[in-house]
């Protein structure tokens, strides 16, 4: 929880001053009572004066005005420092995502992050507001009513010590216990998040399989679960009241007994024992507060303590260059990996001793095998990875060295899922660019045999995108991503697999057209199809995370028992029917 | 959404913990009424402490024995009530979360894919949560509350029926100032728990897609896009916060000023005489008393405010309209013979944009049906139309004669074994990912399927073999691998009708002819609708239906087709 205190830095003065009115509004609060014996004191018992007691009433309601106005002052810097703070955390743990790479990202998972910004974030946010409402008010009056106590009987007034302790060694105990389990059950809510949003984008699968019943029982379990801890924990927290209640109690029970003896003695009055009675009834309801108080703080800081999670995740790919570096731009090769190996986090090799050239304008296919690692090696050339040997050159830099934004910003990009996000036509084209003119983005549409069917909808690039771009066909998908990467023109665009949605016919006019509408720009095609990479002006053949060959076409078909085996089977598949 | 018809859906759901309730409020009465005796007790011991040598120890221990008996029954009714409450919401929570997601999986297939998936599981997670939080408080607040103000009701009528009358009528004046506000400000909560659902579905999308949104160097935008909301969610967040919170203070202060009046009408009668100083002592101490539920009421007011909020959201998804009934017309998957028949079939997405018009096709027993068009011209549509994901507007879709309409979707969905486009698995391993059509497939059986899709290769080179746990989304796997796992799982549900779509294109041409023999193996006997690319797969089926912008321009074999010199012989022409 002290960890997130930084996201108040700017809400001091709320922080400072909310305390304060509410100390103030308490202390007007405490004041009511003594003009109200003032009315009866004096008003009634010594001068009987109607006017008097108006006069006196008179002050009251000024003293409920400024308690109210100070009150209201308090709410007001409550609330402005509480989701003050809440919107920065939300901010920066955006940011802090953004800056994590694929691998931290798969390990926290989706649906827990969603979780983590909002229930976990309105959590803390809430016990911020809480604090300051409350938490100046309750130790106010304990401290008080302790002093207090002293000056009326400093023997007596060890009995509060005592109970003090008692209910602060609770609020410790139970608190130490119950972190975990609020920890526990936010977890188990992320587990029920996972499920909704699997079963969500899965609905189609799901409900070919009629598995609505067992989804359902998966959720019937993980719902249970969680209401199982949750009531687990709230046994264990519900107890903080009723042992205070219990604690304070006793405390006077002892009071009046040893009260009793002292007055018995003639050490004491028993006025005295009425005051340190009503004493601790004060501190009683003090603490009632504090201890509720101390559930929300409870349950805040396990929130808390998965926002600072996140925080501490540190990006695997860390960017070391924040200046744009200069590169020779006309350097002949474009792309270049030297001896390049690479890893995931399980250790074994996906690429090994991987080495080859790229010269600009050239276009390199890539073909082999499911899980030969075309996309692996892909992936190191943005820098999603860091390579685990050997170096990757852009422009005769390595990738390490420049900025991100700089390095992607010279390629276009087409994943092998083709995600939209949601908006327009328009707003998905202008990724690259964001200042895109309609003419370019018309033009690239064409390029990517899209713009047929986005001028057929009616709303043409205004046109309506669902999440994840559902409400376009797979090959439809596929054409606008391909559009999105070449917006810019971009140095260097990268096909993974992109073409898998599209009949042959939409496939070989797009490549012409790529072929037309930039003639500088080095492309990269991975695929699995011969007549994909036909006439790449280099081919490179992978096997096993190996270069099996790396030529020409006519070369590989030639020297590359692989690459020859791949083009056979494909001919043989179109001539055999 | 009302709120009162919030309210009353809410209050609806906590039925099945009536008892529950009832326990709670009969454990809120004995610790209450126990606590209101203690002070009284308290008074009677200190009665039995006179002055100096006059103590009667004997009383005061007894009396203080007494206090003792109180105070452990307050505690064990006070800790009784709390978990009674406690429990109450936490299941109405889980009850309602299962409703949410049954509802999620009976609603039309449109209404799934037409709504942000972030703002649903906003509404299952943080929806949810703010009603329970709401329900505990409320109920928690409730019983004290009404047990109080009955309690100090009656002593206060038994001083001054005439002054006690004036505070019960003055009191719920600060429930008016605080409900007003409530009024003013409902809207701001709902506007609230909609910004938390498209923040939801914000931090979906984009972290779903992280990846893309580096490879564009689109971090600093999409912060800006989220600033947007982020900084919505501030203005409108303060705004309700502050405005809940100002329920409590003009609560406190409508009832300070009652308490004045008291004092003042009090004090003006005590000098008439009508009234004794001790008796207008005790009466301000019980309207003191008397008014504190209704602060305490107040001041979890933002959180039922929030609650309401969030019960209307809750509730406008759960009476969202199902699917059209099921009518079980006897028709059942074992006997399944796999002949389909599409008659007049007229369909769209949307009614502005009509896509399939008059659409018929006869499907023999064995046939094997190639759809064929560029991209885009509906071929996907036929597959929802097919599987019922979708409904047809007019005209008519049979399997075995038998209107599709007219049998469960669960025994027509179990005719068909389908491999989308979107290869799709959930988190478990991958036995259980690939017996997800037939639990009561063996493992052998499991085994060979994988065998026959050749994906056991892969599957026995991870670290737990089939027992390996894949992620959500199957994220730790390529394509590739997720696609062969989908063709296995089809075959292990062994369907009379299968359903490709654009199913081996992510496979390697190596791998996928292999897969192709095996489907070939497979496809026979059974019904077959392949959307394909491959000329190979076009050219081995028994009709292939040509379709473009939704209809069906041509029909026929592949030689009929290439005679006819039409559309598919152009199509034909260009990719090779």
């Amino acid at each position: 929880m002290l960890k997130l205190r930084r996201f108040l830095a700017d809400y001091k003065k709320e922080v400072v001053i909310g305390p304060i009115c509410k100390l103030f509004e308490a202390i007007l609060e405490l004041l009511v009572p003594l003009v109200m014996a003032d009315i009866i004191d004096v008003g009634i018992n010594t001068l009987h004066d109607s006017g008097y007691v108006l006069g006196r009433g008179a002050l009251m309601v000024l003293l409920a005005a400024m308690g109210l106005t100070s009150a209201l002052f308090c709410q007001y810097f409550a609330s402005k420092a509480s989701q003050g703070a809440g919107t920065k955390i939300r901010r920066a743990l955006l940011k802090h995502i953004n800056s994590l790479s694929y691998a931290e990202l798969d390990r926290l998972g989706t649906p827990s992050l969603i979780t983590r910004m909002t229930s976990d974030v309105n959590q803390v946010q809430q016990s911020i507001a809480m604090s300051i409402r409350l938490l100046t008010r309750a130790p106010f009056i304990i401290v008080g009513s302790l002093v207090m106590a002293m000056t009326i009987n400093l023997q007596l007034s060890l009995i509060f010590f005592a109970a003090s302790v008692l209910i602060a060694l609770t609020l410790y105990v139970i608190t130490r216990k119950s972190v975990p389990l609020f920890s526990s059950a936010q977890k188990k809510l992320d587990k029920i998040g996972l499920i909704t949003r699997e079963n969500l984008s899965g609905s189609r699968v799901i409900r070919a399989f009629s598995k609505q019943e067992i989804e359902n029982r998966r959720v019937d379990a993980a719902t249970d679960d969680l209401a199982r801890t949750s009531v687990r924990v709230s046994k264990l927290s519900a107890l903080l009241s009723p042992v205070t209640y219990a604690v304070t109690d006793a405390a006077i029970i002892a009071i009046v007994w040893f009260g009793a003896v002292k007055v018995n003695a003639g050490d004491m009055q028993t006025g005295d024992i009425v005051a340190l009675v009503s004493y601790m009834t004060q501190i009683l309801l003090a603490m009632v507060v504090v201890a509720n108080l101390v559930i929300l703080m409870t349950k805040a800081s396990a929130c808390a303590e998965r926002i600072n999670e996140v925080f501490e995740t540190k990006p695997s790919v860390k960017e070391n260059a924040i200046q744009n570096i200069s590169v020779n731009e006309k350097c002949a090769d474009m792309i270049r990996f030297e001896n390049v190996s690479f890893h995931y986090n399980d250790g074994k090799d996906v690429l090994t001793d991987i080495s080859f050239a790229v010269p600009r304008g050239a276009t390199l296919g890539i073909i082999g095998g499911t899980g030969c690692g075309k996309s692996s090696l892909i992936r190191l050339i943005p820098r999603f990875y860091d390579v685990s040997g050997g170096s990757v050159l852009i422009d005769g830099a390595d990738v390490r060295d420049y900025p991100f934004a700089q390095l992607r910003r010279k390629m276009g990009i087409v994943p092998q899922n083709s995600v939209l996000f949601a908006g327009t036509i328009r707003d998905n084209m202008k990724w690259r660019a964001p200042d895109a003119t309609d003419e370019q983005i018309i033009a690239v549409l064409k390029t990517a045999q899209a713009y047929e069917f986005v001028s057929r909808l009616s709303d043409g690039l205004d046109s309506h995108v669902e999440q994840g771009g559902r409400n376009f066909s797979g090959g439809q998908r596929q054409r606008l991503c391909i559009a999105r990467a070449l917006i810019g023109s971009p140095e260097l665009l990268i096909l993974d697999d992109s073409f898998s949605a599209l009949d042959m016919a939409t496939d070989s006019a797009l490549r012409r057209a790529l072929k037309q509408c930039a003639a500088d720009m080095t492309m990269i095609i991975v695929t699995q199809r011969c007549a994909s990479v036909r006439e790449a002006d280099i081919i490179i053949c992978m096997d096993d995370g190996r270069i099996a060959g790396c030529g020409t076409h006519e070369a590989l078909m030639r020297d590359c028992g692989v690459y020859r085996a791949i083009c056979l089977s494909q001919q043989s598949a179109e001539v055999s029917a | 959404m009302k709120k009162s018809a919030s309210v009353k859906k809410t209050l609806a759901r906590i039925k099945p913990y009536r008892i529950h309730l009832f326990g709670a409020l009969l454990s809120a009465v004995v610790s209450i009424s126990l606590t209101l005796l203690i002070p009284v007790l308290i008074g009677n011991a200190l009665d039995e402490i006179v002055g100096k040598g006059s103590v009667d120890f004997a009383d005061v221990a007894r009396i203080l024995g007494y206090i003792g008996f109180a105070i452990v029954g307050v505690s064990v009714c006070q800790w009784t009530m709390n978990c009674l409450v406690n429990t109450l919401s936490y299941y109405t929570v889980r009850d309602l979360r299962r409703d949410i997601f049954r509802k999620l999986n009976s609603v039309p297939l449109s209404a799934v894919d037409s709504h942000p998936h972030g703002d649903l599981i906003s509404r299952v997670i943080n929806d949810v949560d703010a009603v329970g939080d709401g329900l505990t408080q409320f109920f928690l607040q409730l019983f004290s509350g009404v047990i109080t103000i009955v309690g100090t009701l009656i002593f206060m009528l038994a001083i001054d029926w005439k002054i006690a009358l004036a505070v019960v009528v003055l009191t719920p004046l600060s429930l008016f100032a605080a409900g007003f506000i409530g009024k003013l400000t409902h809207r701001r909560f709902t506007e609230q728990q909609v910004l938390q659902g498209d923040i939801s579905a914000f931090v979906e999308e984009h972290v779903g897609n992280q990846r893309l949104i580096q490879a564009f160097s689109y971090e600093e935008r999409a912060e800006k896009g989220f600033d947007e909301l982020n900084t919505k969610m501030y203005s409108v967040g303060f705004k309700a916060q502050l405005a809940g919170a100002l329920a409590n203070p003009t609560t406190r202060f409508v009832n300070a000023l009652v308490y004045a009046a008291v004092g003042i009408f009090g004090a003006l009668s005590a000098i008439g005489g009508a009234l004794s100083i001790g008796q207008l002592s005790c009466f301000l101490t019980y309207a003191n008393q008397y008014t504190k539920p209704f602060n305490e009421v107040t001041a979890v007011l933002t959180q039922l405010q929030t609650a309401l909020a969030a019960a209307g959201r809750v509730f406008s998804l759960l009476e969202a309209e199902d699917e059209l009934p099921e009518k079980d017309g006897g028709f059942r998957a074992e006997n399944c013979r796999g002949e389909v028949s599409v008659k007049d079939v007229s369909f769209s997405y949307s009614p502005d944009k009509p896509l399939i018009e008059y659409f018929s096709l006869e499907v023999p027993v064995g046939c094997h049906v190639a759809i064929v068009g560029p991209t885009g011209c509906g071929k996907t549509t036929l597959i929802n139309l097919l599987m019922r994901f979708y409904d047809v507007d007019s005209g008519s879709i049979s399997v075995d004669g038998t209107d599709i309409r007219d049998m469960s979707r669960r025994e027509l969905r179990k005719c068909y074994g389908m491999v989308l486009q979107d290869s799709w698995l959930f988190e478990g391993t991958i036995m259980d990912n690939l017996r997800y059509g037939n639990e009561q497939a063996g493992d052998d059986e499991v085994i060979s399927a994988a065998k026959a899709a050749y994906a056991h290769s892969f599957i026995r080179r991870m670290p737990q073999g089939y027992h390996t746990v894949i992620s959500e989304g199957g994220g730790n796997l390529s394509q590739g691998q997720k696609q062969l796992l989908c063709i296995a799982r089809a075959m292990v549900s062994n369907p009379k009708i299968l359903i490709l779509d654009e199913a081996t294109s992510s496979i390697d041409t190596l791998t996928e002819i292999r897969v192709q023999k095996a489907f070939a193996k497979m496809m026979k006997g059974r019904t077959a609708f392949v959307v394909a690319h491959r000329l190979s797969t076009i050219r081995e089926s028994d009709m292939i239906l040509v379709m473009r912008d939704g209809n069906i321009v041509e029909q026929g074999s592949h030689d009929e087709l290439i005679a006819k010199g039409g559309f598919y012989a152009e199509l034909n022409r260009k990719s090779v």
